[in-house]
């Protein structure tokens, strides 16, 4: 992928690359470091580096650690940040286009739960326009190889057949399910837009 | 009265079979009631949910909205998008705003949308259907089909996150949005204060956090029981799905005794105007609401 050649663009100031590369990325610098994301993140504790640190991390340059964290995948879309940020930051976005980023580089942790299942929802929705629950739960408990796959679907067996039974899961998903008509459409124009979305940010360069 | 119109965007969750498929039931009867006609908008797609940023990015994830939005204008012109998925309705009217807002953002959609066929030339309002109901119908003409008061059930109103944030319902606080509560009492319940009304419910990380999510919904569930709570009511599929779904592994895992069910503001309404247990959609509660469907079946 393009590290070096994203920081030999931006001449190591990494400030920079988070204003010209990430999601809602030029808000960074309006952070004035009052810490109410931190304390208003549901799963703060659980966050190595705060919204507020790793805003302050980026106007310090520290592009290794930011971009390798795990901390930005712990967000829950829940927005607290947004709506109590006294600047009005779009913190969740910065958070989530941080993450993409971090994926998008190769530089996202290794094997970090959310960014797999992120990526298999994506890839479940393109296929056919439209989310299938039942393939979504099943690549998510096999996506650890097949002995994994089968302990997590026997753990959440009960609660499988309990949905089925209220008829809020179809068994005949599996055979296709439901799809949008012109999915070869969607498909082109997701590409198309990655195509654009890469020669902007300089992915696969 | 005239019947009102919307361009319907029921999303992925709210499909024949899927996660809310009780959900969308009772909002057939609430429309019925009400004299609301939601028009499908004709092949709508996922609008990339919570955790789409991870692999979508910015504008694969926004043009997937945006096609959205362009075959709501191109087949029912002059009408609101509705969802009655706070996620569905979050990604619509984000992407409206952030192409507003940008003609950059907005050639380089329209570039994509062309591959499908399609170009977005006019704005589109996205709407949820609670700002329906309470902007466009009103409270007292809401109030007024109700045959059966759900009187003497206490609930707590949960509102979760993306219902209330960041957009939220005009006029209501983040903090302690009073929308819900007002609902609850409308069709003759009670709502008991308590305080994890705006509590995230872990969303997406249910699945990828489990033990971290279920801190959340355990919280969430115990709260309503301290505040005397016997169901608790929700806007969102996903808080409905989490908070329902998640109690018997936390029953399991932490040997707490956890059984409250967990219903949609519609369902309520059905049973209040006067709906059975079935058109309620409370055959698809894991946790049966046993108190509604007793009413219901009155």
């Amino acid at each position: 992928m393009s590290t070096a050649n994203e920081q030999s663009r931006y001449r190591g100031n990494f400030l920079k690359e988070v204003e010209a590369n990430v999601e809602e990325g030029h808000w960074v610098r309006m952070c004035m470091q009052c810490g109410v994301c931190a304390g208003s993140c549901p799963l703060g504790p659980h966050w190595e580096h705060s919204p507020q640190k790793i805003f302050m991390m980026i106007r310090a340059g520290k592009r290794e650690e930011v971009l390798r964290s795990d901390s930005m995948w712990m967000c829950t879309s829940c927005y607290n940040c947004i709506v109590r940020c006294p600047r009005k930051l779009p913190i969740t976005h910065i958070m989530h286009g941080l993450a993409n980023y971090a994926h998008r580089l190769g530089l996202a942790p290794e094997k970090q739960p959310t960014r797999e299942i992120a990526k298999l929802f994506w890839d479940n929705l393109v296929k056919t326009g439209r989310v299938n629950e039942l393939k979504f739960s099943l690549a998510m408990y096999f996506r650890n190889g097949f002995g994994e796959g089968i302990k997590a679907a026997l753990e959440m067996q009960g609660v499988g057949m309990g949905l089925m039974k209220a008829k809020r899961l179809n068994p005949m998903e599996i055979l296709g399910g439901h799809s949008c008509k012109d999915k070869g459409g969607i498909q082109r124009m997701v590409a198309k837009a990655r195509e654009i979305e890469d020669r902007k940010k300089g992915f696969g360069q | 009265m005239a019947k009102k119109h919307y361009a319907f965007y029921p999303g992925c969750s709210s499909q024949k079979g899927a996660s809310a498929d009780n959900f969308i039931r009772s909002i057939d009867v609430v429309c019925e009631k009400l004299d609301i006609q939601l028009n499908e908008i004709p092949d709508w797609n996922c609008c990339g949910a919570s955790i789409g940023y991870g692999e979508g990015g910015e504008l694969p994830r926004l043009v997937l909205s945006a096609r959205n939005l362009a075959l709501t204008a191109q087949n029912f012109a002059g009408q609101d998008m509705v969802s009655v998925c706070p996620a569905c309705w979050l990604a619509s009217r984000e992407t409206a705003e952030r192409l507003h807002e940008s003609a950059q953002l907005l050639a380089e959609t329209n570039e994509a949308l062309k591959e499908a066929g399609l170009e977005l030339k006019s704005e589109v309002k996205a709407r949820h259907f609670v700002e329906v109901l309470i902007e466009d119908i009103g409270w007292e003409a809401m109030e007024k089909p109700v045959v059966k008061p759900l009187q003497g059930l206490k609930m707590a109103g949960y509102v979760g996150c993306q219902t209330n944030r960041p957009f939220g319902i005009a006029g209501e606080s983040f903090e302690n949005p009073q929308y819900l509560d007002k609902m609850i009492e409308m069709v003759g319940a009670e709502a008991v204060p308590y305080d994890q009304k705006v509590t995230c419910c872990g969303g997406a990380l249910a699945f990828s956090e489990p033990d971290k999510a279920q801190k959340q919904i355990r919280d969430i569930v115990e709260s309503a029981l301290d505040h005397g709570a016997e169901m608790i009511v929700t806007p969102c599929q996903l808080c409905q799905a989490n908070v329902e779904i998640y109690q018997s592994e936390i029953n399991k895992k932490q040997s707490t005794n956890f059984n409250v069910p967990v219903v949609y503001y519609s369902q309520l309404m059905t049973v209040a105007y006067g709906g059975s247990a079935e058109q309620a959609g409370l055959d698809g509660q894991l946790i049966r609401a046993e108190k509604l469907e007793q009413i219901a079946g009155e």
